[in-house]
């Protein structure tokens, strides 16, 4: 599932795209499982891996929505999987193939 | 609705305190049970409010949005939206919020803000907020949401006062119904932004501690670490602590028995079934609880200080391989030490699928119970020598007795993930929550509510069984002047040498097929019972001592090892099968996990027989 997605969509969006605040983005968009450790971004979207997909909609509930700041906090021990995700004032664990639903916005460091 | 018995729904996020909150206003005065046909416990307790009302509380399970993800998640939603069958909608729900986590919590409230009913907000943990330098101006956030908020400390006494003296009053106006639909549902989210900028100011998005101790509780390497000493600790103190109190029990009952049967004729049936059926029922059911007890403690503790989804966190990679999940890691732990508190154990893990695959897998873990039997035939048929210059070959075997079992639990579970229909993938999606320091109350009811649901659920059960068993190992007696062991003479005895038929593929002698039979109850009482069988009396140890001897005489070196093999898969346990019907409620999944134990343990013993013959 996860391979397939990343075969749909460029990990890399073209910058300079309108998002839905209607604003120029400044940086491009990257896969939460692709962001570095420690490093700030915003959520820019969470995308559905197939229709209705329930994980998806359960992200956005869990306050993953556009604008949002968040980070990897630590990863497992294992293939760095599963991640750790500060969002607003909660940890979640997520496996990779969660994290790669949602795409982020990286701050300028 | 009358002011007697106003019905009051607790609702609210995972980790928000609601239990807590639930213990200090109804303390021991609460039943639980499971809601009809599902797994999920329904807790409900009274409190008598200052005015003299009472008040009926109803703990539904923690819940992050009413697009529900799990059969928690919709109980919640159906009672919350008075659709439950049975259940009659709430007069008033509070909604229960972690003051240190309102950027998450305060959208549920609005959720259920939106149901049209009467709500009441606590703010609880109020007192780490304070700790934290978190303000959240009270009134203006009472203003803009349009519900009484109070402030409460679930985990101090008169922590609720406040919480009981609004529920005692009038009940809230409630606001207007309001469609549940996609679009609106994200707009929730710019409504607690607001409500956030305009009511809270928080000096940082986390605790400091909690960072610091994450540090090392997740770092890839001491993480594992402080993991594996926890995990060696707690199963020292089980086995140190649990055993003298296992050994009183079953002296306890035993000298009970004897004193309760001592007016009766020793030869007569009812002193054999007062005996060696009832008080030895009651001591199989009571010999499980030291262990469980003990077990539940650490768990508990574990979980309510917050370590619990930190040690998911750490092996879910690991585990999610073989097809199960992180969280599954500490139930199947505990079955090292007994399946029954390992399957209990297994309520934490939310998704169904994943729940039944560690049901199914659990038994698989190499219990206490199989010790005594291991030892018996390792002592008489292993020789006690060295190998590869360091090892005990003795030990070598019981170790790859406990491997085989780890082996095949990860096999089976990676067979049933590829053989499911439903292909869906499963979330992990968890939350690591604050820590916090275990609460001596919440702990202490816990560990009641599990003895009880044990006693109650799992002990009648194992008591009728052993009863029946009773009865199939004494009738009919053997005839006068009859010379062989009574069993012999039994239903038992004829069901075991019909089994021997059955059995002689795999090596197992008529005496080990007759043992099999009671050994059903518990898998040690097979060691007595083949005691029985060679026509010998005394205690369990006095037993193996004279049997070792005895049985490496009679036995082929292949039929033992086909014995071991036979052991490792086996499910000669009906109080695991009991448990395993309490908790998925369902006599089918029973069926399947004794079906395919027993499939995997004549095939095992098929192969270790047949080989063993062949290489001698």
């Amino acid at each position: 599932m996860g391979e397939a997605l990343r075969q749909s969509r460029p990990a890399h969006r073209v910058p300079f795209a309108y998002n839905a605040n209607h604003s120029y983005l400044q940086y491009p968009t990257v896969r939460l499982s692709d962001l570095p450790k420690g490093s700030p971004a915003v959520v820019d979207r969470v995308d559905d891996a197939h229709a209705g997909d329930p994980i998806a909609q359960r992200l956005r509930d869990l306050g993953f929505v556009d604008g949002e700041p968040v980070r990897v906090v630590a990863c497992g021990p294992l293939g760095a999987d599963p991640l750790l995700i500060q969002i607003g004032s909660t940890r979640f664990a997520l496996r990779r193939s969660e994290a790669a639903r949602i795409y982020v916005k990286a701050e300028a460091a | 609705m009358s002011a007697q018995g106003l019905r009051i729904a607790l609702v609210g996020n995972p980790n928000c305190g609601k239990t807590a909150l639930f213990n200090q206003l109804t303390g021991g005065r609460q039943k639980v049970a499971n809601y009809a046909g599902v797994t999920v416990e329904r807790k409900e307790g009274r409190f008598v409010a200052p005015s003299g009302r009472v008040l009926q509380l109803l703990d539904l399970p923690g819940t992050y949005s009413f697009d529900a993800a799990s059969p928690d998640e919709q109980i919640t939603r159906d009672v919350c939206e008075g659709r439950y069958p049975g259940e009659p909608a709430p007069d008033l729900i509070v909604c229960v919020a972690d003051a240190t986590n309102l950027r998450l919590h305060l959208r549920f409230v609005l959720e259920v803000k939106r149901l049209g009913r009467p709500v009441v907000l606590a703010l609880n943990m109020m007192d780490t907020a304070r700790r934290r330098g978190i303000v959240i101006d009270v009134p203006a956030l009472q203003r803009l949401l349009g519900v009484p908020v109070v402030e409460t400390i679930a985990v101090r006494r008169g922590g609720a006062k406040a919480l009981i003296n609004r529920v005692d009053g009038d009940v809230p106006v409630a606001a207007p119904v309001q469609a549940d639909d996609p679009a609106s549902r994200n707009d929730l989210h710019a409504q607690v932004r607001a409500l956030m900028a305009a009511t809270v100011i928080m000096p940082r998005a986390t605790d400091a501690v909690d960072d610091a101790i994450d540090r090392w509780a997740l770092h890839p390497v001491f993480g594992l670490g402080i993991l594996a000493v926890l995990m060696f600790l707690i199963f020292q103190a089980v086995f140190s602590w649990a055993q003298p109190l296992m050994d009183a029990i079953e002296a306890g009952v035993g000298t009970l028995g004897t004193w309760v049967t001592s007016a009766l004729p020793p030869q007569s049936a009812l002193h054999s079934l007062l005996n060696d059926g009832i008080f030895a029922g009651l001591g199989a059911v009571l010999v499980f609880l030291p262990q469980i007890l003990i077990l539940f403690l650490f768990i508990l503790v574990l979980e309510e200080s917050g370590y619990l989804p930190r040690a998911a966190f750490l092996l879910d990679k690991l585990m999610f391989k073989a097809g199960l999940t992180g969280r599954a890691f500490i139930p199947l732990l505990s079955s090292f030490a007994c399946a029954i508190p390992g399957i209990m154990a297994t309520r934490s893990i939310t998704d169904p699928r994943d729940r039944l695959t560690t049901i199914l897998v659990a038994p698989l873990m190499t219990c206490s119970a199989r010790l005594p039997v291991y030892t018996l035939l390792i002592a008489a048929f292993i020789p006690h020598r060295t190998v590869w210059g360091v090892f005990n070959l003795q030990g070598v075997v019981l170790f790859t007795l406990y491997v085989a079992g780890i082996v095949s639990a990860l096999a089976v579970a990676f067979v049933i993930k590829r053989f499911r229909k439903d292909k869906s993938e499963h979330a992990l999606l968890m939350e690591l929550p604050s820590y916090r320091l275990p609460n001596v109350r919440d702990v202490a009811l816990g560990l009641w509510e599990r003895a009880k649901i044990f006693l109650k659920r799992v002990g009648g059960i194992i008591l009728a069984l052993t009863v029946i068993l009773w009865f199939l190992s004494s009738f009919p007696g053997p005839p006068p002047g009859a010379s062989g062991p009574a069993i012999d003479y039994s239903l038992a005895g004829r069901l075991g040498h019909a089994l021997h038929y059955v059995f002689a593929p795999i090596g197992f002698n008529w005496q080990i097929c007759i043992a099999l039979v009671p050994g059903l109850a518990a898998r040690e009482v097979a060691v007595s019972a083949l005691g029985t069988v060679y026509a010998m009396s005394g205690s369990d140890d006095t037993i193996a001592n004279q049997l070792g001897p005895l049985i490496a005489h009679q036995w082929s070196l292949a039929t033992a090892l086909s014995l071991l093999a036979w052991y490792v898969f086996a499910p000669q346990c009906m109080s695991t099968l009991a448990v395993i019907r309490r908790e998925t409620n369902s006599w089918r999944n029973v069926a399947i996990t004794a079906g395919y134990l027993f499939g995997l343990a004549y095939l095992a013993s098929l192969l270790t027989y047949q080989i063993a013959r062949a290489l001698s």
